[in-house]
């Protein structure tokens, strides 16, 4: 089944948060930002700003009736900054006009003095000076301090990895509309409605149920919108509330890039140990998280780069120590796999790095050390895995032999272009880690003409999801998808909800449908029996048929609604699900935390040009544990995005802050993300199809952020292909591979296997000095 | 100001320096039309523009956040809304909902409109040209796989038109709404309406706008209010022709307008290849090469083709004209030796002979859609095994697009041989003055710079040792 946004959005017809149609006397906001990213305000001067025309009113920070606080894990983050500025682009204060121009114009004249202090943007020097977020986490297994003398051998390093820009081509925004009796519908571009709610409600210091928060879709997200859409919508409803008028603010890209965090920059260290038959025996990783300037949602973030650690391989013992670093730059939030890529990133490291020292493939080290069905992760829970059917169905599958045979070939013929192959094979988690987000409701009306309406806590974002839980309400009822609808995600139609994250909303919100649908399809079913008396077993439905005993009755779906209508049976219910079987004791960092997990083996070939530097990464052949796929169209359209998404994030989108913690990247000019010629000419995509019982919905597993980290590969695809031209290339693990990298590594003068340090040289942002 | 907006003629007295994307969804309520991110870099507000040039109707996609509403005078601009033919999906839209491709949608307008423009262009209707209709669009959720697939099946309703006008094909194959089939004609009869170009008040010092591509990038507020005078669509500074041995174009000539040239692609064999790495299909349908020769960015790419082919510029300032060859129009900085009253005219090149080879060089971090770190361009002529002439320009490597007049002095009466073009590299490296940013560190630049001057002559001589080179 196609997407059913697909018709509004090829007709342009879809309606975003810019597209709602304004209200007579609307007024517009503007955020002014703080110039510098560590500082203490001396004076904030707004005369000129008020005066220019059509400005309506300046907000500060005196001017909230509540609290001044909108972070959600810890409360760390004002709305707007009061006294200390934190971060370059911390809103100081909010300007609303009669027009959009004249607001921006209007912050253009706002002058501030701050008396700076020292910033600091490397991690590791948070770290060193005590500036944590939360005190570090430790991730235990075995006994790593007496597993290095079993060892034959022991390779340490260290690694840079950047940022992510989101990129969603849809800027944040909200718009605020006074209500009667002191309320608010807030339609706000984001993941997470009850944040919203819970933001707006703290700010304004009023009760939670004052505020409807509408969102009718998002023009991307990819977690940005999860916890920092809170912003916006907080400084609308602010204004909207004490001026009693309509207050809209849809950001300009610029200030997009500028105010907002992005995937979180991590250092770390390694430590790896082998035998001799390349079993990986230990590992000890140092995270340290950029978290920037607020928690938001790093702690959360910090979890999941320890759950995913060891990627999809089984290492006995292992120690993994997380540090949350409080940094100066925007707080760093949720983006697709939400850590667990950065963990990802620094096995691979490690691996390669042992891979290189001992001139043996990667591939040899990663396929012997998959993790097995009954083995154990570094947090308690135990594997069923999938991890070696996905590697060996994807070797023959896609003779894998040849592959390599054919790459020998081309690089011994050329010499100007070398090829390189990698293996990413992929581990990740289902459930929010946090185990009491793990639930969801749905609200499912059948009116009296036997149409649905269908409201969830799911926010669409091109996902997929309304189409999900649409086909879960179709195949229940057994009714033709064009008798349904999904409405929009409201605060008021759903209440408490979780985020739409963790590539869990589909089985969650799914879930929910299918509660509510079989409720009521149990009503329903009971009322035909009755009718035609028999057992409510002894009743089906099928293709808008009531069968009786698997043969048609003369009641069709229309009939069977009409009568349960005039019977006063209820057509409504109101589904809850909780995932069961998860826990987790974040004391002891062991339990259960995840539904299920997710598999997968992407096979990576690159091509660089040693000439020039460049470079294109020629073919992504996959291999995915989809469970059982509900719909092949939309998950292969999460798989595609997802590779492409992390290939980009591996190679040319770099994120760069000056030393002053101002971003030099801040528009789509100096941060590039993957065009149409950039991306792989062939992505295959077969599925590891299984019928094993999972909490999947209808056994689908979800496939939101896994395939993300296939593009991990593209990393080490170039890294082999520059190997291939200059054995010796000094190559350090920072990320992402700009063609500058692979230039100066194709004509790098030293030799790697010494051990090099490279933290000390180069920066782990790729400052701009 | 006047133009046809889909199917219906409007008439505005709004500031002509608006951008269209505003007066769009802003005055118009035309919401398909998406805000990404106001600097032609995303694709999701892509329009098209028709025109009548001598007669034939030509479509183009621009970006309507670079484009001022000044300069749709007179054109057919069409919106999503213009080619929906709801409650029915066109044959467009149906092959991106055929394939998937399309997920949260909001880049998916600018895609559709993109492709629009592919139909009703008139380049040969093959899926390698359809996805080149989409370069300058961005999807941030797809992957871009599906929307491939979706355009090769636009490019497969094409095949049967057999150089029939596009628009009354698009319109007979319902394609596209009906009221195409009657745009040339109202447009024939718009625009003797017009009392010719849009001329700002004449009491005014107007601004020069051209294609606004760098202009409403850089200083999109400041240059609303102002008085402009606009220069892309005044037929005076178009077209590009042959004088003797000269080519002469027009100021106002698109980067668009010199690839499609017979007289450019005949001189310039791999002329496609280069400008395939200058910005987009919108970016190049709109920017013109006076536009790029006076925003003097040190890394403009036309520049750098341009300077290595010596070419002389003519400026006028209303009054009298001078010429300027192109190298001596960069005192600084952004710095130029003209006065604001002077815009360009024209400029002009020797053809080159067949003894003189040409290669042009351009790395950016993505490879197309992007801005140089270093970009480059050789013209070298060889006289009996020895060089006889030669001109290397740099961008990205000194305040100014440069001319390598050192590396090149040193070329001059050489063989082009290994150890010499080695000897050129280290001379050159004492011409630049590159500095770190956004684009590359200074050391990876100089490294750059060597590299792509030894791509010029590996290119150009396939019989160098290219080992000998690396």
């Amino acid at each position: 089944m196609k997407n059913i946004d697909s018709n509004t959005h090829v007709s342009g017809t879809s309606v975003y948060l810019d597209d709602v149609p304004v209200l007579n006397g609307t007024l517009f906001g503007a955020a002014y930002g703080s110039p510098c990213a560590h500082g203490v305000i001396r004076e904030l001067i707004l005369e000129e700003a008020l005066q220019m025309p059509d400005v309506v009113r300046i907000f500060t920070a005196a001017d909230i009736p509540g609290h001044n606080e909108i972070g959600g894990i810890i409360k760390d983050e004002p709305l707007l900054a009061d006294k200390h500025v934190h971060f370059c682009g911390m809103p100081v204060a909010f300007v609303v006009a009669r027009t959009r121009e004249a607001a921006r114009a209007a912050v253009k004249k706002i002058r501030i003095k701050i008396d700076t202090l020292p910033v600091i943007t490397d991690p590791r020097e948070a770290q060193s000076k005590g500036e944590l977020i939360i005190p570090p986490r430790t991730f235990q297994l075995g006994d790593t301090d007496n597993t290095w003398s079993q060892c034959a051998y022991v390779i340490e390093g260290n690694v840079d990895i950047n940022g992510q820009e989101h990129l969603y081509i849809e800027t944040q925004g909200a718009y605020a509309v006074p209500q009667e009796n002191n309320s608010l519908r807030i339609y706000s571009s984001t993941q997470g409605p009850t944040a919203v709610q819970r933001a707006v409600s703290g700010i304004i210091g009023a009760p939670m149920h004052r505020f409807e928060v509408i969102v009718t879709r998002l023009g991307g997200g990819f977690g940005g919108k999860e916890d920092q859409a809170n912003t916006w919508a907080a400084l609308c409803s602010l204004a909207a509330w004490l001026l009693k008028k309509p207050v809209k603010y849809a950001l300009h890209r610029m200030e997009d890039m500028a105010m907002t965090g992005k995937r979180h920059p991590y250092a770390a260290d390694f430590k790896i140990g082998l035998n001799k038959d390349l079993q990986i025996l230990a590992y000890e990783a140092a995270f340290f998280q950029n978290a920037g300037a607020a928690a938001d949602l790093s702690p959360a973030v910090l979890a999941r780069t320890l759950f995913h650690c060891t990627n999809a391989y089984y290492i006995p013992n292992v120690k993994a120590t997380a540090w949350s670093c409080r940094t100066h730059l925007p707080p760093n939030t949720a983006f697709r796999g939400f850590g667990g890529p950065q963990g990802m990133f620094v096995i691979e490291a490690a691996i390669a790095k042992a891979a290189n020292v001992l001139k043996v493939d990667a591939a040899i080290i990663q396929k012997r050390n998959l993790i097995r069905t009954g083995q154990e992760f570094p947090y308690g829970q135990t594997a069923e895995s999938e991890a070696l059917n996905c590697w060996e169905k994807a070797e023959t599958l896609y003779d894998i032999v040849d592959q390599q045979r054919r790459i020998q070939q081309f690089n011994a013929d050329n010499k100007l272009f070398k090829k390189g192959l990698a293996f990413m094979p992929i581990c990740f988690g289902i459930s929010f880690t946090n185990t009491l987000m793990n639930n969801a409701r749905s609200l499912v009306h059948i009116y009296s003409d036997g149409s649905v309406g269908i409201s969830t806590g799911a926010v669409e974002m091109g996902q997929g999801v309304n189409t999900k839980i649409l086909q879960v309400a179709a195949q229940t009822f057994s009714i033709p998808p064009e008798k349904i609808r999904l409405n929009n995600t409201s605060t008021y139609t759903i209440a408490n909800t979780s985020p739409s994250a963790a590539s869990a909303t589909a089985d969650l919100n799914g879930k929910a449908t299918l509660i509510a649908c079989t409720a009521i399809l149990d009503r329903l079913k009971r009322l035909a029996a009755e009718a035609f008396q028999v057992s409510t077993d002894q009743i089906t439905l099928s293709n808008g048929q009531v069968l009786v005993n698997e043969l048609p009755s003369h009641w069709d779906w229309q009939e069977l609604i009409t009568t349960a209508f005039a019977r006063r049976i209820s057509l409504s219910e109101h589904g809850h699900y909780a995932t069961p079987e998860i826990h987790y004791d974040a004391v002891k960092e062991k339990g259960h935390p995840f539904a299920y997990h997710v598999y997968g083996t992407a096979i990576l070939e690159a091509t660089v040009d040693c000439l020039r530097g460049t470079y294109t990464i020629d073919t992504v052949k996959v291999v995915h544990d989809f469970g059982n796929s509900m719909n092949t169209d939309i998950d292969r359209g999460q798989i595609e995005g997802g590779i492409v998404q992390g290939i980009g994030w591996m190679t040319m989108e770099e994120v760069v802050y000056d030393k002053e913690g101002i971003l030099r990247s801040n528009a789509l000019s100096t941060y590039k993300v993957p065009d149409i010629y950039s991306v792989p000419k062939t992505i295959d995509i077969e599925a590891l199809q299984t019928n094993r019982d999972n909490l999947a919905i209808f056994r689908s597993k979800a496939v939101g952020e896994p395939p993300l980290m296939y593009g991990i590969g593209a990393w080490f695809a170039l890294h082999n292909a520059i190997r291939a031209f200059h054995p010796y290339a000094d190559i350090p693990f920072i990320t992402p591979m700009t063609p500058e990298k692979v230039l100066l590594a194709l004509y790098s003068k030293t030799n790697p296997e010494k051990n090099q340090q490279h933290a000390e040289t180069v920066s782990h942002l790729g400052i701009d000095q | 100001m006047k133009f046809i907006l889909n199917n219906e003629d409007v008439g505005t007295t709004l500031p002509p320096g608006m951008p269209l994307l505003d007066f769009i969804r802003y005055h118009q309520h035309l919401t398909g039309t998406k805000t990404g991110c106001n600097e032609g870099d995303c694709g999701a507000c892509t329009i098209l523009a028709g025109d009548l040039k001598q007669g034939v109707l030509v479509y183009r996609a621009w970006t309507s956040c670079l484009t001022p509403l000044g300069n749709a005078h007179g054109k057919h601009i069409v919106t999503i809304e213009g080619i929906n033919m709801l409650p029915a999906l066109n044959p467009i839209q149906q092959a991106m909902a055929d394939n998937c491709a399309t997920q949260c949608g909001f880049c998916t307008p600018g895609f559709v409109m993109s492709l629009a423009g592919f139909c009703l262009d008139r380049k040969t209707p093959d899926a390698e040209n359809a996805i080149a209709a989409i370069d300058g669009n961005i999807c941030r959720c797809t992957g871009y796989k599906s929307i491939e697939r979706a355009a090769g099946t636009v490019a497969g309703l094409l095949t049967d038109r057999n150089g029939e006008e596009p628009a009354i094909f698009a319109t007979r194959q319902q394609i596209l709404p009906e009221y195409f089939a009657g745009i040339k004609e109202r447009l024939k009869s718009l625009i003797p309406t017009l009392n010719g170009e849009l001329n700002p008040p004449s009491d005014t010092h107007p601004r020069f706008v051209g294609g606004g591509t760098d202009l409403y990038v850089q200083q999109p507020e400041a240059i609303q209010e102002q008085p402009i005078r606009f220069l892309l669509g005044q037929e005076l500074l178009k077209g590009i022709t042959r004088e003797d041995n000269r080519c002469v174009l027009g100021a106002s000539v698109t980067v668009n307008d010199i690839l499609e040239s017979s007289i450019m692609r005949t001189w310039f064999p791999a002329l496609g290849n280069y400008l395939k790495l200058v910005s987009s299909t919108p970016v190049r349908n709109m920017a013109t090469i006076a536009g790029n020769f006076v925003n003097a960015s040190p890394i403009g790419d036309m520049t750098i083709f341009f300077l290595a082919l010596d070419a002389t510029l003519e400026l006028s300032d209303g009054q009298s004209v001078r010429t300027l060859p192109l190298r001596d129009l960069y005192k600084g900085y952004k710095q130029l030796n003209k006065t604001s009253a002077e815009y360009i005219t024209r400029c002009w090149f020797e053809l080159p002979g067949d003894s003189t080879g040409f290669n042009f060089e351009k790395v950016s971090k993505r490879t197309h859609l992007d801005i140089a770190s270093v970009n480059s361009a050789i013209s070298i002529t060889i006289a009996a095994n020895l060089i006889s002439d030669i001109r290397i320009s740099a961008g990205g490597v000194g305040p100014v697009p440069l001319l390598l007049t050192d590396t090149a002095a040193f070329l001059k009466g050489k063989a082009p041989g290994t150890a010499t073009i080695k000897q050129a590299c280290a001379i050159a490296q004492l011409e630049i003055t590159p500095i770190s940013d956004t684009r590359g560190t200074a050391e990876y630049k100089r490294l750059l710079l060597e590299q792509l001057i030894k791509a010029h002559f590996i290119t150009l001589f396939p019989t160098l040792q290219v080992e000998l080179l690396l």
